[in-house]
């Protein structure tokens, strides 16, 4: 049985390095005193906190829940009490602080009840939920909100992909995970294709990793109800990408600008399929990880860690960094980051999104040479994956003229570095790319924002000229009623000579009136401006009433002394 | 929850359907180029420019009685972009306008009497708070104006620059030393 396979343009053969750390099992990490959960792990809003500092959490306890829909929820990795809710240091190319949850442990490990998830009965709607509230996220490193791509959307969707290409170099977390729980695996692609009403399942695998995919054919043979297809690719680097395993498997050609999907495909990760599985048959939260530690250091291997666990503890677990080490990646050579605030006490935690710590030396990663001019040679345009002409788009970007280099399809690039990595002049193309790109994205948010507030202003004109106007309504109607009642009164007085002073009833009725609408006006005044507030704000609101409430009390009670 | 869900689906439909009316109701003549000179400024509503608003802006630039380079918070960037719309040679902004980083204002929740005026002052609206009661500001809605500031009395307002987080993080313009060739 062979499959014919297609072969995307371009790609390069970086070297492996896989050996390095692919020869012993996953080990697991001890319990630690300490960890750090970010809210941010996935892609989309981060989660929104549930917890305090001061509170005991247990094992599994969900600590930040879904916010929004593009979102997911992060959980305890232990039990223990909540230390800290503040900014703290990320494995982000930012460098920047985010917001986390401190806990420290409290040795006993205690975990909430899980509850394994009748996933063949359940409404579909209700165990997406389910997945979402047990933080399923893309273990590949992208870290998209699982339940959202298990939606099938109308059905369109007939082959589920399961992506063990693992091209990038250093990274074995998923080589070892399929040796090692291939028929775990197969129980959460089972789940996937149930819910995605797929028909066909193919497991792409690269062939630099023979024993992972006869673990995988073995455990897919035995396995009566997944009829899984494990598919071995040639090795070339980028078969992970999405659209080029898509088109590897099935031939199929992702439009510019969608995406597998629109092509009837799903793409999972390896890893994201094991989680499914704890998830389902066991009911656990997305709890922990396999992770690469590999490089400069002693035991370079994979780790199983809990979310949260700090690189530096990871890092010790693998023997720790060897002397004359500089700086570590997140994520592979080809796509990954510097780890920036590099300290030896390095408290940046584990994520959902970290599949691989490479420890650095000059000898491994040495420096790059400094760039020299393009000389549109088009060695990069021939690598390129994604059929891009990636000097044109440099040229644009380091202009920025961004227009130009969307023009180009700027946003198709996977920045899977295949240009840099050919670049005869050595031009960081990539880092260009990504400086384009988000200086774009800004410029939407700033679109975004700018018509929202034209909109907001545009209304406030509307609200104000409609108020004049029912002034002025109200103002002539007023008038036409005293002329009115003036005549009456005229009237009356003419008719009726001996009642009581007409003057003095006139007075009393006016008084009357205006005693009526002070009380009206006084039981319509509202807060204005609080229909349609987020529950974050009235929640604002409310603590600083709270607070105000206090605060005016209290000089009260001085003056009363 | 589903009564929840109604009701918020209901306000949004009738404030969406009131929007809706207004922008027919009250959109001023329709002169395209006006819209389109106004869809590249930056909506502050801040009056730096010396209009009362961006669409008045928008408009005397469309009669040529305003150059462009009088909006600070569209900056240099947002100058070259009228200048391309326009068809015309872009120039630095004007005398003595300079942009700020961007910033939303903030209320001092002890010393904020509840007046209101800042309230009226307020642009888009993006101050809540009703007569003697502390107000907020909606820091996604406040476009930095700064209106707000000058008319409370009791100047319990203050700006507060927006930091960098990272969501908001862009990568930096790649730093790439050039190998100088002979
Ligand atoms: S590979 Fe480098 S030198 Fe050649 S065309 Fe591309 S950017 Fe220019
Ligand atoms: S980084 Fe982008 S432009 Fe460069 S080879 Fe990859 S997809 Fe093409
Ligand atoms: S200076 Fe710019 S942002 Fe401010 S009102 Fe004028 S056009 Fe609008
Ligand atoms: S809150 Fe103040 S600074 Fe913000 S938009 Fe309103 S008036 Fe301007």
């Amino acid at each position: 049985m062979t499959r014919k396979l297609f072969t995307f343009n371009g790609g390069v053969h970086p070297e492996g390095h896989k050996d390095v750390s692919n020869a012993t099992p996953i080990a697991n990490l001890p319990l630690l005193p300490r960890y750090v959960v970010p809210l941010r792990q996935h892609i989309g809003t981060p989660a929104r906190a549930l917890v305090q500092v001061g509170d005991t959490v247990l094992r599994g306890q969900m600590i930040g829940a879904a916010e929004g829909y593009v979102s997911t929820a992060v959980h305890a990795p232990t039990s223990g009490r909540v230390v800290a809710l503040e900014p703290h240091e990320v494995p982000h190319p930012s460098g920047l602080a985010d917001m986390c949850v401190v806990i420290e442990s409290d040795g006993l490990d205690q975990a909430v009840e899980f509850q394994p998830l009748d996933w063949r009965n359940l409404d579909p709607s209700a165990l997406r939920n389910r997945i979402r509230d047990l933080g399923l996220a893309g273990l590949g490193g992208a870290v998209f909100p699982s339940f959202i791509k298990l939606n099938p959307e109308g059905g369109g969707i007939d082959t589920l992909i399961l992506n063990g290409a693992e091209c990038e170099p250093w990274i074995t977390c998923d080589d070892r995970l399929m040796r090692e729980r291939a028929a775990e695996i197969l129980q959460g692609v089972a789940v996937m294709r149930h819910m995605l009403g797929a028909r066909e399942v193919l497991i792409g695998i690269e062939d630099n990793k023979p024993e992972a995919i006869a673990a995988m054919r073995a455990a897919a043979a035995g396995e009566a109800e997944v009829i899984a297809e494990v598919v071995s690719i040639r090795t070339l680097y980028p078969t992970g990408g999405g659209k080029q395993l898509t088109y590897i498997l099935t031939g199929r050609e992702t439009p510019t600008g969608g995406r597998s999907t629109d092509v009837g495909a799903q793409v999972f990760n390896i890893g994201t399929a094991y989680a499914l599985y704890r998830a389902v048959a066991l009911g656990e939260p997305m709890l922990s990880r396999v992770v690469t530690v590999t490089g400069h250091v002693a035991a370079p291997g994979n780790y199983e860690a809990r979310l949260g666990t700090p690189v530096a503890d990871l890092l010790q677990a693998a023997g720790g960094a060897l002397p004359g080490s500089v700086g570590k990646l997140v994520g592979g050579p080809m796509m990954g980051f510097e780890l920036e605030n590099d300290a030896e006490d390095n408290a940046a935690p584990l994520t959902k999104a970290v599949n691989c710590i490479i420890v650095k030396h000059p000898d491994l990663f040495p420096a790059k040479p400094s760039a020299l001019p393009c000389i549109r040679c088009g060695a990069c345009a021939r690598a390129c994956p994604a059929d891009l002409q990636p000097f044109e788009m440099y040229w644009f970007s380091r202009a920025k003229d961004f227009g130009k280099a969307q023009s180009y399809d700027l946003f198709d690039c996977i920045e899977c570095g295949c240009c840099s990595f050919v670049c005869p002049s050595h031009i960081p193309l990539v880092d260009f790319f990504r400086f384009a790109k988000s200086e774009i994205w800004e410029r939407e948010r700033h679109k975004h924002d700018a018509d929202q507030a034209r909109t907001r202003h545009e209304f406030k004109d509307f609200r104000l000229e409609r108020e004049k106007k029912e002034k002025a309504e109200k103002l002539a109607a007023k008038v036409a009623e005293n002329k009115a009642r003036d005549a009456a009164t005229a009237a009356a007085i003419a008719g009726n000579a001996e009642s009581a002073d007409p003057e003095a009833e006139r007075k009393k009725a006016i008084l009357q009136a205006a005693l009526d609408r002070a009380k009206k006006a006084k039981e319509s005044i509202a807060p204005q401006n609080t229909d349609n507030l987020s529950p974050a704000v009235a929640k604002q609101i409310e603590e600083i009433e709270a607070r105000r409430t206090q605060a005016d009390t209290r000089p009260e009670h001085e003056e009363g002394k | 929850m589903l009564s929840a869900i109604l009701v918020m689906a209901g306000i949004g439909l009738v404030l969406g359907a009131i929007l809706g009316w207004a922008s027919i109701k009250f959109r001023v003549e329709d002169d395209p180029l006006v819209e389109k000179i106004d869809a590249v400024l930056p909506q502050t509503q801040c009056g730096q420019c010396g209009f009362p608003g961006c669409k008045p802006y928008a408009e005397a630039i469309a009669r040529g009685e305003a150059d462009i380079n009088k909006c600070p918070p569209g900056g240099e960037e947002g100058v070259k972009h009228l200048a391309e719309l326009l068809g015309v040679e872009p120039k630095p902004l004007g005398e003595g306008l300079e942009p700020k980083p961007k910033a939303v204002a903030v209320i001092d929740e002890n010393t904020c009497i509840g007046c209101t005026l800042c309230i009226q002052a307020c642009p888009v609206d993006a101050i809540v708070g009703a007569a003697k009661q502390m107000h907020v500001i909606v820091a996604s809605q406040c476009t930095g104006c700064e209106l707000c500031l000058p008319p409370c009395p009791v100047d319990c307002i203050h700006m507060e620059v927006i930091k960098e987080d990272v969501a908001t993080w862009k990568w930096r313009y790649p730093i790439h030393t050039m190998k100088q060739v002979e």
